[in-house]
């Protein structure tokens, strides 16, 4: 390692104690306050689902009761969605690499970005204020009139705390869109964005235009509450299904928010670990915008059966075929890029190829349930629960684990245990099929959703199901020991230790406060690796390849 | 073959063969192309790994003609399966015209059925194999689903609207009824059986319960217990619309609209009286809104659709 890098003060040792972190606008920083914070939801959501699968592994409700088992779904979903799903990417590893990625010192209103942070905190304290006092037994859904006549938990509470952290979500949009438009380096064009960059815009596009809708949805739920303005309460001139199409009118495009920065962070590994461009660039960049602009448009395909008219339905199921379409492109796009590569399997592409697998039978899976006449029979069953987790989890969990060990050298300047990470990539990938693909052998057995007890015939795939989960478990508690390990006494890492292209490689790692020592400047388009004969640089302690082209 | 296992759910209506025809479909499609694009990335991944002496020359990057091929192709598929899907799902909203019609009522955490005959069953439905049913679906409270897998049928019943299931039996069978919307705390409680039945059994099964009053003779009862018979009968003072031969048909408002006096029209004529006024009449009614439960309001309803002998059948109404 280069003594220049290392007498230099990094943005990890520039101001210690709490207060230096607390109060710090820096990017970096905030990343690390939001990646600490996403894991401890990450495991506290984790927690309700092991529950769950243990009491699930036999057909009689023998470990919880009904109303605690309702509570660990709700819970698992509501915490898994806004507290760790829709902020996951963008604020940890979005907030880190956005600015240095294209070459800024920082986002455009810093100052915002650390506001967000205790906005999201904020409303994490609702969340688990409804936790600690006895938790919300609606559904992630919060379904009307269930959730606002006849729901016995701390409904308003967990409400309360899922508005205030989509303000957190809206100023980090805004942020990040402001960003890429105003600080991109001098040569840096739209066209030479790295693909991270692409979705990271589109999904701060979903971000601000989506999340308000959520918001209004839950004051229109008060303003009945409290204020009996008939709204979705049929008895006052309401209708429930209002509630539906308001709250999918987010809850759609938040999927999209979920797994759009996944799918950045695989067009930046899968091109890192081959050698080799990224196949058909162009089209996988506008492919994450049509995707932003056609999940807009889908929000009625979680209502087939609802009572909405068929009309509607065969609206929404036409739309939401459309909106397979630029998936399908990045797939193929994804597994062309592998084509005459130089291929080596650490552990990010490891995650990388296990994501590309896991989203594509997730995404074939979304086939069945868009076929209207099939979605009748396996919606609201296990079918659906595999279907959503292949690609919150299988795709979008995995894609996190591919992006935090990939730039785990850059943010924390060391490396972690290369044999540890394969194992737990490996313990991930089984743990996860097992536990989820039973799931779908169940759903379309006919086993619905959300039940604390079932019939004793499908014991059997539960049973798998629950091994499973023990398995996943596992592949998820390792990189917490292993990271956490290194974060503190793991080797030092080079600047660009995996040979990568894009900006954020060519300063220190971890990098220095203000980012990059000479503004870069940008001559080429992204992911020029080479076609051949490149030697591998894994681990290897080595000078950087000075890419630019001085202004 | 399959140890006890359970792999798919059994096929016991005329709706079953028909969608698993295409899920089936489906699962060959999608089995081939994740085997092709696995076998590709894996052979790719063998093929290209770092040191192997394969040919690394070629084109950089994308391939035209290819990207065009497989959006093309990737279209053509997704709007197939979606004519195929779309086309089986329309067929719910068309059930036959001679349909038996049962009054189905969802509630925190029980099904309760009335079948035309008065007879009352909970958590248990008795059917005809090989007559088409309609169950009309309300609920007291929140949503439910009526979800019958071995029938492929499902439908939410919704607080404030009536909404609509049909299937005809085909093989005899006692099978699962869930609920499939989460509805609170026994939410995986809430179900029971359909029964379908050989036609002279469940002939016998209905006289077994005992000839009760129909549900349209009961709904007639409701109907002058209420008063509506004081202002809707030939003999009233009140000029109010007489009923007899309404449902089905339209309606003329007095907004200058024209509805179909379906269900949904007379549910909320009964609930909400000044919504939609017919034409040439003054909005005096009162709203019976808390006045009738909808275990009451399925029976008004049935009396007011017997009084329409000729009218058009439930389906065509929906139309």
């Amino acid at each position: 390692m280069s003594s220049d890098v290392a007498m230099r003060a990094n943005y990890l040792e520039e101001g210690a104690g709490p207060r230096a972190w607390l109060l710090t606008t820096d990017h970096k920083r905030v990343a690390w306050l939001y990646l600490v914070s996403l894991t401890a939801f990450f495991f506290l959501g984790g927690a309700f689902a092991v529950l769950m699968r243990v009491e699930l592994a036999t057909p009689g409700g023998d470990l919880v009761s009904d109303d605690v088992y309702n509570r660990l779904f709700s819970l698992h979903g509501i915490i898994m969605v806004w507290f760790y799903l829709v902020p996951s990417i963008p604020a940890t590893l979005g907030n880190f690499l956005l600015p240095l990625m294209i070459g800024a010192r920082d986002l455009a209103f810093p100052r915002l970005n650390l506001a967000s942070w205790y906005v999201f905190v904020f409303g994490s304290l609702f969340a688990l204020f409804s936790v600690l006092a006895g938790g919300v037994d609606t559904g992630w859904t919060f379904y009307t009139p269930l959730s606002t006549l006849y729901a016995n938990g701390f409904v308003s509470t967990a409400a309360m705390g899922v508005f205030i952290v989509g303000f957190s979500s809206i100023m980090t949009g805004i942020n990040f869109i402001v960003t890429v438009h105003t600080l991109r380096a001098p040569g840096l064009t739209w066209f030479r964005l790295p693909i991270f960059v692409w979705t990271i815009y589109a999904t701060a596009l979903v971000m601000v235009l989506a999340t308000p809708v959520l918001a209004a949805s839950l004051i229109l739920i008060v303003l009945e509450r409290v204020f009996g303005i008939g709204i979705f309460n049929p008895d006052l001139g309401g209708d429930p299904l209002l509630f539906q199409h308001l709250f999918w009118f987010y809850s759609h495009p938040a999927v999209y928010i979920m797994i759009l920065p996944g799918m950045g962070v695989v067009s930046e590994v899968l091109p890192c670990f081959s050698k080799r461009p990224l196949f058909g660039y162009k089209a996988v960049a506008l492919s994450s915008m049509a995707i932003a602009v056609f999940g807009f448009l889908v929000w009625g395909h979680h209502m087939f059966v609802s009572g909405q008219s068929a009309y509607a339905g065969v609206i929404f199921s036409f739309l939401s075929f459309c909106v397979a379409i630029p998936s399908a492109i990045k797939v193929f796009n994804w597994s062309l890029t592998l084509r005459k590569g130089e291929i080596t399997f650490e552990a990010p592409m490891l995650y990388a190829l296990f994501f590309l697998a896991l989203f594509t039978f997730g995404g074939l899976a979304g086939l069945f349930l868009a076929a209207l006449a099939v979605d009748v029979h396996v919606h609201d069953t296990y079918f659906v629960v595999a279907h959503f987790h292949y690609i919150m989890v299988g795709g979008m969990v995995t894609a996190y684990m591919a992006g935090l060990h990939f730039w785990w050298p850059k943010m924390t300047g060391r490396l972690y245990s290369e044999t540890w990470a394969r194992v737990a990539a490996a313990a991930t990938f089984i743990g996860f099929n097992l536990t989820f693909f039973p799931q779908f052998v169940l759903g379309f057995l006919g086993m619905p959703r959300r039940y604390h007890t079932y019939p004793p015939e499908f014991q059997f795939w539960h049973v798998l199901s629950s091994a499973g989960a023990v398995v996943l478990a596992a592949g998820y508690l390792m990189p917490l020991c292993y990271l956490g390990w290194s974060l503190f006494r793991g080797a030092r890492a080079t600047d660009n230790p995996w040979g990568a292209t894009g900006l954020e490689w060519q300063t220190a790692s971890p990098p220095p406060p203000h980012n990059f020592d000479r503004m870069p400047t940008v001559s080429q388009p992204p992911y020029a690796y080479p076609m051949k004969g490149l030697e591998h640089e894994r681990f290897s302690p080595h000078k950087d390849k000075v890419r630019e082209t001085a202004a | 073959m399959s140890f006890g296992i359970p792999f798919a759910p059994s096929e016991a209506s005329s709706a079953a063969a028909s969608v698993d025809t295409l899920f089936y479909t489906l699962l060959a499609f999608t089995t081939a192309l994740g085997a092709f694009l696995t076998l590709l990335v894996v052979g790719y991944a063998v093929k290209y790994r770092a040191g192997s002496g394969a040919d690394r020359t070629g084109e950089r990057g994308r391939s035209l003609p290819l990207e065009i091929g497989w959006t093309l192709a990737s279209l053509i598929i997704a709007f197939a399966i979606f004519g195929w899907g779309a086309t089986l799902f329309m067929r719910r909203d068309h059930p036959p015209a001679d349909a038996l019609q049962i009054a189905g009522l969802g509630k925190q955490w029980m099904w309760e059925f009335r079948h035309p005959g008065g007879q009352r069953e909970i958590d248990e439905l008795h059917v005809p194999v090989g007559k088409p049913v309609v169950v009309s679906l309300a609920s007291q409270d929140v949503i439910h689903s009526f979800f019958v897998p071995a029938f492929r049928v499902k439908q939410d019943a919704v607080p404030g609207r009536t909404t609509h299931v049909w299937f005809t039996a085909t093989e005899p069978g006692h099978y699962h009824l869930f609920c499939a919307e989460y509805c609170g705390t026994q939410h995986s409680e809430m179900g029971g059986w359909v029964d379908a039945l050989p036609p002279e059994q469940y002939a016998a099964w209905l006289s077994d319960q005992g000839e009760g009053e129909t549900l349209a003779a009961t709904g007639e009862k409701l109907f002058r217990a209420l008063g509506c018979s004081g202002c809707h009968g030939n003999s009233s003072k009140v000029r109010a619309p007489p009923l007899e031969n309404v449902y089905g048909r339209p309606v003329a408002l007095a907004n200058d609209a024209t509805v179909i006096a379906d269900e949904r029209y007379l549910r909320d004529s009964i609930l909400q009286p000044k919504k939609e006024v017919a034409a040439g009449y003054e909005p005096v009614m009162p709203s019976f809104d808390g006045l009738v439960d909808e275990a009451e309001l399925q029976m008004l309803l049935a009396y007011l659709k017997s009084l329409s002998p000729q009218g058009l059948t439930n389906s065509e109404a929906i139309r």
